[in-house]
């Protein structure tokens, strides 16, 4: 039998099912892989080695009992801190919040643990999913399992490393404005965003409300898959929650068969600023796609180019209203308190300490965005331009089932490259952002390695939204191809860890 | 263009109103970053939106409601377990002035 | 008392004329808060009606309550409002500790009642009051402050804060600028609370408590000269906390402005703060750094579209307005208009109108709420619908008197011993063994002795001179504690000593 850390979710499943092997072997040997490398990888804040074999052995004694489990059940997932979890901390890889142990469950943390998957630990991110390197979490940066100077991407960084460096099968992120499908793309593996609204945002601390989307990271396309039915569907405690049912991406996934789908090249992403490697790439994968039957055309989405200032403007303005709950009375971190300050001088100092650079800079952006006198000029306008955006989107699907770009302009960039150059950083995000705005699906799934640098190249595909499932027969197409033509996962190449 | 889209003054206006109280290596720091943020941001007007309505939500969806029914809630210790301060089943909190 | 100088009110009114607007925040009656299913009962232990919604804990989310939405359509219903057919909640932003979000949803430009009125009656006239919107919005926690001299703000040492209010719907009711009022702005201000609490209590979607916050009123006021045809700065006073201080409020408010006009002052746009002990108003946050509440729309919530049919629902099940009751209680009851009016102005109408509904007559009822009982509010300073004696509990009185169980005085004693809590008519009367003595034998006993007593005022009467009865039927009464009825006492008299 492969090494149980090697095997795929889908596997592990399959296996636990027959019998070959218990959840707690099977956590007890991604907890050994964890304690083996993530002192290189950083991908965890908190290891929850007890919880995890105790949740372990709780799934085996079931299976014993002969109850029929669900296909998570047993399953190692990383969960990213942003998520909130009883008995685990939840920082947000954020001083504010070191230590802050949720009286409550997100969500997505109760259908992980109804469906049985063995939550192994909270991953590193950017602080309160700002950003797109995890440079920005409190806590030190996470390592791309590919070369261990360069970046995760982020802001799900650790979540990401966490899958590439086989520490666990799944993981869990969310997706703001790419913050799952730009670290799946430069740390190879998969990532999907789903539809905003098609998993529960309850328990998911806000950074900005009306795009933060939780999703899956797997190795294949089909264990993304499994993950991404194991948590969506209609959640009643959150508002913006889409009653309907949940997208059939299980079955995409394992049909993948792109003959007659129409597929949609879009012309504004590409271009300068993009590595030549990454377009080439995805130029072939393109092709690829074509030779499996798929109709492949260009599309222009003109308001495209304005996806990023409007994001840089909405999300900004969200968050910093978000964030003002931080404010040192009633959980997190408190500073100054001497008995002679008063409480907003208290409030001042704890958001001083408590925040990084980045958490600072998007808040007073907000703020400036919202304040009376500039609404219209930029909140306003940038709602205006995402109806625009939105509208770019409905005329292309109008004409194409899927819209394809690269997932990121370049491949994983090295830690502290663009540390402290924000603009720079924001434009990771050219690509992704877009589907943020508009509320749709998309995913990144490998589509090979940039021959100058040899680091994972993302194929970026996007769907309506509630059409989460054409991604998948998309993205299992392209990986059935490309694991053929290459012989072996992509991610065996990955040298990162080896010395 | 070299007039600043933001000045330094307003960074530090808009930290006060958001209750951070920037150092001023700090302050100098940023409102050059924010300043060439905000310019790039600004791209947003070049766009013609007239008669577009501003999209505050791609869902569509409407009148969410839930029922006016009781649903347990946390205990007071699991309220005010974290809290930094706690006197008489309360959160205690440094001094407020000023009404609000 | 006060620092300020103030111009005697109607010396004021002879140059000044007043503009005055009310806003005035509802605390719904709904059994759970406005985003979250936490109870919302009054007097519970701290932070034991909470969750992880209402404490704003990250990651939390609101969700609406519909029947919020339903009692806020009701109340714009019958303030004659036009229901918006979509609209959303949003953001107001600003720090303060009782606020576990540091932001309030509330309802900005979009506010779900809009353009109505109110009729209030004002001495003998009615003045409509227009109301420019009611939204909805949530309540802030409750701070104690601890180490100052009063328990107030101003020089604690630091605050003790309870999160069971936080989050509880509060329906907010702004005015349109009321002016041309005159003298009578103090008055109708306070007219308006009285005819809006009223309303909203009919309605049954709240207590509408002042002295328990479920109705909570802020005044604006402004002056400017007399025929100048524009509108002064505005002053927005708050904490005033019942009826009369809604009047005391602009009352003091006009005589301070006035003073600070002729002067050749400008009045200051802020916030001022009103002292139930001395009438007077002290200043409290300047409006004119006005706060920039960074209003969006709220992210988190999606849009309240009610139905056409859903309103007209609300509006087919709306009890009949108190403009309209008035009307058929003035006709059921054969009453001119201005009795119903003053009964209206005590606060008295409705008391009377469930008393009668108990079962007393309309003369009955209106005597016994507009003199004992109104002379025991008085007397306490509490409104008389505050007073501890119910409708149905008068009702039983009035019925004990008409059928001489009770006379007049006894029935004062029945009515002290309920409002002291003794419990209800019926067992007071068996408690003390109030009821009018009505055994000839017992009476028979108290006047023979009485006779014995006054042996010269008897003779008188056997002589024929009835009218000298008087002592011998006080000495009776004296007797019988009060307790027989008098003109049964005067009539055995009569018979022992005359025969007849």
């Amino acid at each position: 039998m492969t090494e149980l850390i090697r095997m795929t979710a889908a596997e592990l499943s399959a296996a636990l099912v027959n019998g070959e092997v218990s959840a707690t072997e099977v956590t007890q040997a991604h907890l050994d892989r964890i304690a083996a490398v993530d002192g290189r990888v950083h991908a965890f804040l908190h290891v929850a080695a007890d919880s995890a074999l105790a949740q372990a052995g709780v799934i085996d004694a079931r299976r014993r009992a002969g109850e029929a489990l669900g296909p998570l059940a047993g399953v190692p997932v990383a969960v990213k801190d942003v998520f909130t979890t009883i008995g685990m901390p939840t920082t947000c890889g954020s001083r504010i919040l070191e230590g802050w142990h949720p009286p409550y469950d997100a969500t997505i943390t109760r259908r992980l643990k109804q469906a049985g998957a063995i939550i192994v630990g909270k991953t590193n991110m950017d602080e309160f999913a700002m950003g797109s390197s995890t440079e920005n979490s409190a806590y030190g940066p996470s390592r791309n399992p590919w070369d261990l100077d360069r970046i995760p991407g982020g802001s799900s960084g650790g979540s990401a490393a966490a899958v590439a460096a086989y520490e666990a099968p799944l993981a869990i992120g969310t997706d703001t404005g790419g913050s799952i499908r730009q670290p799946a793309a430069v740390c190879g593996i998969v990532g999907t965003k789903p539809t905003y609204g098609g998993s529960s945002r309850y328990g998911v601390v806000a950074f900005a409300s009306s795009l933060d989307t939780p999703g899956p990271f797997g190795r294949t396309v089909l264990d993304t898959a499994l993950l991404h039915e194991a948590i969506s569907g209609h959640d009643p405690c959150d508002s913006t929650s889409i009653d309907a049912p949940v997208p059939p991406v299980v079955a995409a996934a394992r049909q993948g068969d792109v003959s007659g789908m129409r597929i949609g090249v879009v012309t504004d992403l590409s271009g300068e600023g993009y590595q030549p490697g990454v377009l080439s790439r995805f130029a072939e994968a393109v092709e690829l796609l074509e030779s499996l039957g798929a109709k492949v055309t260009e599309v222009s989405c003109p308001h495209f180019r304005y996806a990023l200032p409007a994001y840089y403007l909405i999300a900004p303005s969200e968050c910093s209203s978000n964030l003002a709950r931080f404010d040192a009375m009633r959980y997190g971190l408190r500073v100054g308190d001497d008995g002679v300050r008063d409480a907003e001088e208290v409030m001042a100092l704890t958001r001083e300490q408590g925040f990084g650079a980045e958490v600072k800079r998007r808040i007073i952006l907000g703020a400036y965005a919202l304040s009376s006198g500039y609404y219209d000029a930029y909140y306003g306008k940038a709602q205006q331009v995402r109806t625009l955006i939105i509208r770019d989107f409905d005329a292309a699907f109008a004409q194409v089932d899927v819209l394809v770009s690269p997932a990121t302009p370049t491949t994983a960039f090295p830690i502290g490259e663009r540390a402290d150059d924000p603009m720079a950083m924001y434009l990771a995000d050219l690509c992704t952002i877009p589907s943020d705005l508009a509320g749709n699906a998309a995913i990144s799934v490998p589509c090979g390695l940039a021959p100058e640098d040899g680091l994972p190249v993302g194929l970026h595909v996007m769907a309506p939204a509630l059409a989460d499932d054409r991604l998948y027969r998309v993205a299992a197409a392209a990986e059935a191809a490309l694991t053929g033509h290459w012989g072996q996962p992509l991610l065996t190449q990955a040298r990162g860890l080896d010395s | 263009m070299a007039c600043m889209s933001i000045t330094r003054d307003e960074v530090a206006h808009l930290a006060r109103l958001a209750r951070i109280s920037l150092s001023d290596a700090e302050l100098d720091h940023l409102a050059p970053q924010l300043d060439q943020i905000i310019t790039a941001v600004a791209q947003v007007q070049e766009v013609a939106a007239d008669g577009i309505p501003p999209t505050s939500h791609a869902t569509g969806l409407e009148n969410v409601y839930r029922d006016d029914v009781p649903v347990p809630c946390l205990t007071p210790e699991a309220a005010l377990d974290q809290a930094p301060a706690v006197e008489q089943q309360r959160f205690r909190v440094p001094r407020i002035l000023g009404e609000g | 008392m006060t620092t300020d100088t103030l111009v005697p009110f109607a010396e004021a009114m002879e140059r000044y004329e007043p503009v005055i607007g009310l806003e005035t925040h509802v605390e719904l009656g709904t059994r759970t808060k406005m985003f979250c299913g936490c109870t919302t009962l009054f007097g519970a232990p701290p932070n034991s009606q909470v969750c992880p919604v209402c404490l704003g804990l990250p990651g939390s989310l609101p969700v609406v309550n519909r029947v919020a939405i339903e009692y806020t359509i009701r109340i714009g219903l019958a303030l004659n409002c036009a229901i918006a057919g979509w609209c959303r909640f949003a953001r107001k932003n600003y720090f303060y500790p009782d606020m576990p979000k540091n932001f309030q949803i509330s309802q900005y430009d979009e506010p779900l009642c809009t353009n109505g009125w109110l009729d209030v009656p004002v001495g003998d006239r009615v003045v409509r009051v227009g109301i420019e919107r009611v939204h909805l919005e949530e309540d802030t926690g409750k701070s104690l402050h601890v180490g100052g001299a009063t328990g107030r703000i101003h020089g604690a040492d630091y605050s003790l804060v309870d999160y069971n209010r936080a989050g509880i719907p509060l329906v907010e009711i702004v005015t349109k600028p009321v002016d041309g009022t005159g003298a009578a702005a103090p008055e109708v201000a306070r007219a308006y609370v009285t005819e809006l609490r009223d309303l909203v209590r009919g309605l049954g979607v709240s207590d509408v408590r002042m002295e328990e916050g479920s109705l909570r009123c802020d005044v604006n006021t402004s002056l400017a000269p007399r025929g100048s045809g524009r509108w002064g700065t505005r002053t927005e006073t708050k904490n005033v906390n019942s009826l009369r201080s809604v009047e005391r409020a602009v009352r003091f408010e006009i005589e301070r402005q006035a003073a600070v006009l002729d002067s050749a002052g400008r009045v200051i746009q802020e916030t001022r703060h009103f002292h139930e002990d001395s009438g007077t108003t002290t200043s409290g946050r300047s409006k004119e750094e006005a706060q920039d509440y960074r209003y969006f729309p709220e992210p988190d919530l999606v849009p309240v579209a009610p139905s056409a049919q859903w309103v007209e629902e609300i509006r087919a099940a709306l009890p009949e307005a108190p403009s309209a009751r008035r009307e058929r209680l003035q006709r059921d009851w054969g009453l001119p208009e201005a009795e119903i009016t003053a009964l209206s102005n005590v606060g008295a109408l409705d008391l009377v109108a469930e008393t009668v509904a108990a079962g007393a007559s309309p003369d009955g009822a209106r005597k016994w709420w507009l003199g004992e009982l109104a002379r025991q509010a008085n007397d306490a300073g509490v409104e008389l619908a505050d007073l501890a004696i119910t409708p149905a509990q008068v009702a039983r009185i009035a019925e004990l008197v008409a059928a001489g169980t009770l006379n007049d005085r006894l029935a004062r004693a029945v009515i002290d011993a309920v409002l002291a809590g003794e419990g209800d008519p019926d067992d007071v009367v068996a408690a003390r063994g109030l009821g009018v003595v009505s055994d000839d034998a017992v009476l028979l006993a108290a006047v023979d002795a009485a006779i014995a007593a006054k042996p010269d005022v008897a003779a008188k009467v056997r002589e024929g001179k009835v009218s000298a009865v008087g002592p011998l039927v006080g000495a009776v009464m004296q007797a019988t504690g009060g307790q027989a009825d008098a003109a049964r006492v005067r009539e055995l008299i009569l018979e022992r000593l005359t025969g007849s």
